[in-house]
């Protein structure tokens, strides 16, 4: 999977929406069914069931408080550090529940990375930041196959030759779409299978949203990706599938391009239009 | 003429000034708001402020210098020959203590206090005096201040137009109220200073600053006569500061350990509904008066350790380091506790969700990036508690010993810096001789000790804080 990668940063990017040539057949990663949340008293979520296809990037987009993010949380139960949060319904990762009794929460967490809104590197060096994760799970041999783990990470996010020459610098001191990559490339530093962004771009300047953007469509390639956002331009030009969430409802669901260009439900049109939302 | 009344009617001036100046500031609106620069209220709160202050700022200054005066034209008015307590000589020869008590005793007469000796004439006669002239100086400032709030008012009242920016020159004014109220703390902090260096310098022409501060032997007993037993009268300071050092580290021994981890089970484990109850139940600790700290720990803490260790063979002192130091570290705890607490909370939500993200555990997340990211300012408390530890006096007078012990066994009696100043000032102190002066130069050293660890606890909290908020 390396291989693979490091050609593709070096190439230029693929065409946003059009599907690879070489791609596989449509298999499900995650599947969710009749999934409930509530916050204390608030449904936050209502009955959502969605199917997360292998190697593609879902968008959930639709407007503030529609429970995208709740359902993003739900998919590697980071909902559970939040107390008064109580998650119902059946969420799977390859056919295996993940909110079932036996599962161990961290490695789940290992398994499907998360990046955040706003960059959050952690008051470390870069070096130390992507190393995080490895160092947490055991996942090295010695201190050069650390080092390796670490600039291979870095090299997937795109940001290895910015930051070669500085991997001691505190983490801080990047630029916020730097500081967005340098999460991206922590949260693959842990080998996960899928990578959960929440509005990965909303703090970033226009540039830095096409550099991670770009990203995103090359990471296509090794995992699978859902992306919330609250950008439609951004939805349509990254993601092969679009969930639209409207009040804790999805409300449509479907082929990106489809969604866009021809949305069943008038809620959806009415959203992407700008009539609402 | 009483201050408090002289006060009231200020009030009452400037209240009515209020509603003089207010009420003119409408009557030239005449109805239109629009024309005039503030609102009324500011041109009333302008007239106020202008009766009010400099007879407010008079009334300060006399007060304070007026026994001053007084008691100067009472000295000049007396007889060239006076008598003090059986003693009579020239006015002008007088020693300056004798002086000052006769000039007390008239006061004290006049306000119908205890009189030292007897009363004689002379002191009837200065007492009359004394009464005649502060009456008059009362009245006296009570007219000055009449005639400056008059003129207070006279040109606030004169000046309200509609061009004059009186919401601007109000905001100065308060401006002025907070600027001085800061003063005030940062006047007497080096009032105290002060009169701590004036007294230790008294110290130090009597005792040389190097024996004090490098000094290996503690015996502040200055013989009275020449064949006295144990008044060898040594200042060397280091075996007291010794005391307060094993004493501190003992405490924080106990109260680092516990208030950190109280800090971070509150506020990464604890449900919000226990948080809710037990924090306020640990800053009761802070609110048990340290007395009540000291004598359990004098009569329950130092017995039980003493006893506790006679099981296992060792010989504790009924005064030992480890019971003072013990019950001060618990005394601390809620300090360092909710300190940490704070900090630890400053840390972004966005860093623990970034470290659960990766798949780490709660204490990997605790120890790798919370600990890490809060450290600074966990230094900063930290230093904050050793400083109330070094200060702390009421467990250690009760519960450590008096005896200046270079030691660093926690099972025998030490003595702390505090206990040494309270031990040499209370009682019946005798301002001349290096026993209580040494109290003085032991206080100013402890607060450049204090001084500095609060300096440098604040700057660490501070290059914390910058890089968070």
């Amino acid at each position: 999977m390396d291989e693979i990668a490091m050609e593709n940063i070096e190439a230029p990017p693929a065409a946003a929406i059009a599907e690879p040539a070489d791609a596989p057949e449509f298999r499900v990663k995650m599947k969710t069914r009749n999934v409930n949340v509530h916050y204390a008293e608030k449904h936050a979520l209502r009955d959502v069931s969605l199917d997360i296809g292998e190697r593609e990037v879902t968008a959930l987009i639709g407007p503030s408080g529609c429970g995208k993010s709740t359902f993003l949380r739900c998919l590697n139960r980071m909902n559970d550090t939040i107390d008064i949060c109580r998650v119902t319904g059946q969420l799977e990762l390859d056919g295996q529940d993940i909110y079932d009794a036996g599962v161990d929460v961290v490695q789940l967490r290992a398994s499907i990375g998360m990046v955040f809104q706003k960059p959050n590197p952690f008051p470390k060096s870069i070096f130390d930041n992507v190393a995080y994760g490895p160092r947490v799970h055991g996942l090295f041999s010695d201190k050069s196959d650390l080092e390796e783990v670490v600039v291979q990470s870095l090299r997937k996010a795109g940001l290895y030759d910015e930051v070669k020459d500085r991997l001691g610098d505190p983490g801080t001191s990047l630029s916020g779409g730097q500081q967005q990559r340098l999460c991206i490339a922590r949260a693959i530093a842990v080998g996960p299978e899928v990578i959960l962004m929440d509005e990965p771009c909303s703090s970033l300047d226009p540039i830095a949203t096409a550099r991670i953007e770009e990203l995103i469509d090359e990471l296509r390639q090794n995992f699978t990706i859902v992306i919330v956002t609250h950008s439609m331009q951004q939805a349509a030009r990254v993601s092969q599938k679009t969930a639209f969430f409207h009040l804790g409802d999805l409300i449509e669901q479907g082929e990106t391009p489809q969604i866009f260009t021809n949305p069943r439900h008038e809620k959806t049109q009415g959203y992407i239009t700008g009539r609402f939302g | 003429m009483s201050y408090g009344a002289i006060l009231a009617v200020l009030l009452a001036l400037t209240v009515i000034g209020f509603y003089l100046g207010r009420g003119r500031a409408r009557a030239l609106a005449a109805g239109s708001r629009t024309r005039l620069h503030s609102l009324p209220g500011y041109y009333g709160a302008h007239v106020a402020i202008w009766i009010a202050l400099p007879a407010l700022i008079l009334f300060v200054f006399w007060i304070s210098f007026q026994s001053a005066i007084v008691e100067g034209i009472v000295w000049n008015g007396l007889p060239d020959k006076v008598t003090v307590q059986g003693e009579t000589g020239q006015k002008e020869a007088l020693a300056p203590e004798r002086k000052r008590l006769l000039i007390d005793n008239i006061a004290n007469y006049a306000t119908g206090d205890i009189v030292s000796g007897e009363i004689t004439p002379l002191v009837k006669q200065g007492a009359a005096r004394f009464l005649r002239l502060q009456a008059l100086s009362s009245w006296i400032m009570a007219a000055a201040m009449a005639i400056l709030a008059a003129l207070g008012l006279l040109a606030a009242y004169r000046s309200v137009s509609p061009a004059m920016r009186a919401r601007n020159r109000v905001e100065r004014a308060i401006l002025i109220l907070l600027m001085v109220a800061s003063t005030v703390a940062i006047l007497t902090t080096v009032g105290i200073v002060l009169s701590l260096l004036f007294e230790a310098m008294a110290f130090f022409t009597k005792i040389s600053p190097v024996d004090f501060l490098f000094g290996l032997e503690w015996s502040p007993q200055t013989a009275i006569r020449e064949d006295q037993v144990g008044a060898s009268g040594a200042f060397g300071a280091i075996p007291v500061f010794a005391g307060t050092m094993l004493i501190t580290v003992i405490a924080m021994i106990v109260a680092v350990p516990v208030g950190l981890f109280a800090a971070i089970y509150l506020s990464e484990y604890a449900s919000r509904r226990l948080r809710a109850t037990v924090k306020p139940v640990l800053e009761v600790l802070a609110g048990i008066p340290t007395v009540v700290y000291g004598f359990f720990a004098a009569l329950t803490v130092a017995p039980m350790i003493r006893d506790a260790g006679a099981v296992v063979g060792l010989t504790v002192a009924s005064e030992s380091a480890l019971a003072a130091g013990l019950i001060m570290g618990i005394m601390i705890i809620p300090f360092v506790s909710s300190l940490s607490d704070d900090i630890i909370n400053a840390v972004p939500q966005s860093l623990r969700d970034g470290s659960y993200g990766l798949g780490a555990t709660r204490s990997e997340t605790i120890r790798q990036v919370v600990l890490p990211a809060a450290l600074p300012g966990i230094v900063g408390a930290v230093l904050l508690a050793v400083s109330r530890a070094i200060g702390e006096t009421m467990i250690v007078v009760m519960a450590a010993g008096l005896s200046a012990k270079l030691t660093v066994n926690p099972f025998d009696a030490v003595t702390t810096v505090t206990v040494q100043i309270v031990t040499n000032l209370t009682g019946d102190p005798e301002f001349d001789s290096p026993k209580t002066l040494s109290a003085f130069a032991l206080g100013l050293v402890l607060f450049l000790v204090t001084l500095c660890l609060n300096v440098i606890a604040l700057r660490v909290v501070q290059k914390y804080r910058e890089k968070y908020d």
